[in-house]
């Protein structure tokens, strides 16, 4: 990767996405802070009002939810160990949304990946970890790569919107990879639909591992800390290298790119096998680091939980990691939640989400005014105006 | 042929809440506004409608109150895309977390159940009804669209907002009432599937039902009649892998996965090429 030259890459513009009116750096910097957290207490809002609704306590139940997902040390390492797969899909939708590009492919793209990482460590068990570990790490990154180039090359190529493609190429990953665990590589008798486990080789190691104190029984591994490896090199791939830059500024605007001398197509190619790629890498979570084998049925929605994470982070890495957070936070909190209030279910999460998607994309809300109109035609920067 | 009988009459069945849903996509999608809430769409319809039935007994309580909900949710979906120039995609996927959850969190409340409803006897179901209603809108939705001024100022909303506001349609009025209606059928299709073909509300009952009439009404090309026989074809294949399992050697799978592919290959333009409205997902403001 090569750092900015030629006459493609004029001075970028500042990291966090600057608002469409000229503001100082330091006012914009505010904003870009500002509605995502104002989306997030709406959403706890609106959660409260659900909660009470149902007839339990909105504080009491929240307390709960931050109390068990911040307690030490399950809460915390629990929390974490959800939040990686999200940071994970957060960026693969981030990287996408910079290239005004909608992944809801993240899905089917880890699915994939999941079970070519399964396969390698199946089949290549007998190796050295030396040589198994990252192998499987390169078939997760590789295979949601290329099920993510794929929609890329639809689009690029034939004008197949990727929208579309990416939830249909969701539910074919999900019944190509059911199909392989159960004609061809499930445990005889098992009644559950898993794959054999995958050589030791391949196991990423948990935490507890190497932390005194830290219980093994907590399933966060060094995924995490490659979760977070993956954030500084998406950052500095799309703000320091010239590919990215070619990336945004198709994002930006397709046609003024082309006019620049963008290959177009290819950045769009390139930013969903990137995209594809980081949402493949919940595969070293979740396989290599948890259940050491494919699990039909795995991910509780972690592609399109990614979807709300890049949103409410702005699509920027360090926002992802943020968010990601929270909805960890949330994940682990809502299982507590479902168990010790009265009627209120782990389903709240579910509703918050949505809640804080909805305010996100519905910013002007929050803008000058309350109902003010929006100022001019003009996409906001980070969400393209998606168009069919 | 009494199986040949069986198996058209379990594909109709099949096609229907298809139907339903693609259908109220098409008015959505015609008019400029993505619909990719279907999927949540349908749940809020076959939740409310299984809950109403359930209290009051009856299943067209049950439905009028689907399909209110179904208009109220869409109205939501409408106020972020057409008030607040939200991100319709980015909004429709809202609306689908949102009622994977907010179903099983209300009836966990209220029934106590880890997501379902009670169990509607069997007297209180709807009949046939919603199966008639389906494919009586497809002539209909045809004449609207085609033959109404309604129909064509829907159209000129969806194809060229400016023009249309040029020549005095409200476009935004225009685009409340597609996506009002398009809630109105998509919840049709869900109290279908709850009070009809079922008889309660199970835990994401649609199972992706929602991006099947999407996908039909991709395929479909935004016509009615077209959009018919590929919900039709949808619903053969469901028929056929429901027909297959445990039988044939075939693995379901295969089956399972026709729409889809048959839809990238179409907006591919692999076999024909499927045009969607030119302002589709184009926030538009007036000009007054």
């Amino acid at each position: 990767m090569s750092d900015n030259e030629g006459p493609a890459a004029a001075p970028p513009p500042p990291p966090s996405s600057p608002p469409p009116p000229p503001r100082s750096r330091l006012a914009g910097g505010w904003r870009a802070v500002a509605s995502p957290l104002a989306a997030v207490l709406a959403a706890f809002v609106v959660g409260g009002i659900v909660v009470v609704a149902i007839g339990d306590d909105p504080i009491e139940t929240y307390k709960l939810l931050l109390g068990s997902a911040l307690s030490w040390p399950d809460g915390i390492g629990y929390t974490l160990f959800y939040a990686t797969p999200l940071i994970f899909t957060g960026l693969a939708v981030a990287v996408a949304f910079r290239c005004g590009l909608f992944n809801i492919g993240a899905e089917g793209q880890l699915y994939i990946a999941a079970f070519a990482t399964a396969w390698t460590g199946i089949t290549f068990a007998g190796l050295s970890p030396w040589l198994l570990a990252p192998l499987a790490c390169l078939a997760a990154v590789g295979s949601g790569a290329a099920w993510g180039a794929l929609p890329g090359v639809l689009k690029a190529r034939f004008g197949a919107h990727e929208v579309i493609t990416t939830i249909m190429l969701n539910f074919v990953a999900v019944a190509m990879a059911s199909y392989l665990t159960q004609y061809h590589f499930r445990k005889e008798g098992d009644p559950i639909l898993e794959t054999v486990p995958i050589g030791a080789g391949a196991h990423v190691a948990r935490l507890g591992h190497f932390l005194p104190g830290f219980p093994e029984r907590i399933p966060l591994n060094l995924s995490f800390f490659a979760a977070l490896a993956a954030c500084v090199l998406v950052y500095a791939f799309l703000w320091r290298t010239r590919w990215g830059y070619e990336i945004r500024a198709t994002g930006e605007s397709p046609l003024a790119a082309q006019y620049g001398g963008i290959s177009t197509g290819r950045q769009i190619v390139l930013a969903m096998a990137v995209s594809g790629g980081l949402a493949g890498m919940v595969a070293i979570n979740e396989v290599m680091g948890y259940r050491y084998r494919y699990y039909d049925g795995f991910s509780t929605g972690y592609g399109f939980t990614g979807i709300a994470v890049a949103l409410l982070g702005r699509n920027h890495p360090v926002g992802v990691v943020l968010s990601a957070l929270l909805f960890g936070v949330l994940l682990r909190g809502g299982l507590f939640v479902e168990i010790f209030t009265e009627h209120v279910s782990k389903d709240l999460v579910l509703v918050l989400e949505a809640v804080i998607i909805l305010f996100v994309a519905a910013e002007a809300l929050f803008r000058g005014g309350g109902l003010g109109l929006p100022r001019g035609q003009k996409a906001r920067p980070g969400t393209p105006g998606t168009t069919l | 042929m009494k199986l040949a009988t069986l198996f058209l009459f379990s594909t109709i069945r099949l096609a229907t809440p298809l139907l339903l849903a693609a259908l109220g996509g098409l008015y959505s999608e015609r008019a400029g506004v993505i619909n990719i809430a279907l999927e949540g769409l349908m749940l809020a319809g076959a939740f409310t409608a299984a809950v109403v039935t359930h209290a009051a007994h009856s299943p067209w309580a049950g439905l009028l109150a689907g399909i209110a909900a179904g208009i109220a949710i869409a109205l939501v979906h409408a106020l972020a895309a057409i008030r607040f120039k939200a991100n319709q995609v980015v909004s429709g996927t809202a609306i689908n977390l949102l009622f994977a959850g907010l179903p099983p969190l209300l009836s966990g409340a209220l029934f106590r159940s880890a997501g379902a409803t009670p169990q509607i006897p069997r007297g209180e179901l709807l009949p046939l009804a919603p199966i008639v209603i389906a494919f009586l809108l497809v002539p209909l939705t045809w004449y609207v669209l085609y033959r109404t001024p309604f129909g064509l100022r829907l159209r000129a909303v969806g194809e060229n907002p400016e023009a249309a506001d040029t020549a005095g349609i409200a476009v935004a009025r225009m685009r409340y009432v597609a996506v009002g209606l398009s809630g109105a059928l998509a919840a049709v299709g869900g109290a279908y599937l709850s009070i009809g073909q079922s008889s309660l509300f199970t835990r994401n009952m649609t199972a992706g039902r929602g991006f099947i009439a999407l996908a039909a009404l991709i395929f479909g090309k935004w016509r009615p009649v077209e959009t018919m026989l590929a919900c039709l074809l949808f619903g053969f294949a469901e028929a056929l892998s429901i027909q297959m399992q445990g039988v044939a050697r075939l693995p379901v799978q295969f089956i399972q996965i026709i729409p889809y592919v048959l839809t990238i290959v179409v907006l591919a333009g692999f076999i024909g090429h499927s045009r969607a409205p030119s302002a589709l997902g184009v926030p538009y403001q007036e000009k007054r």
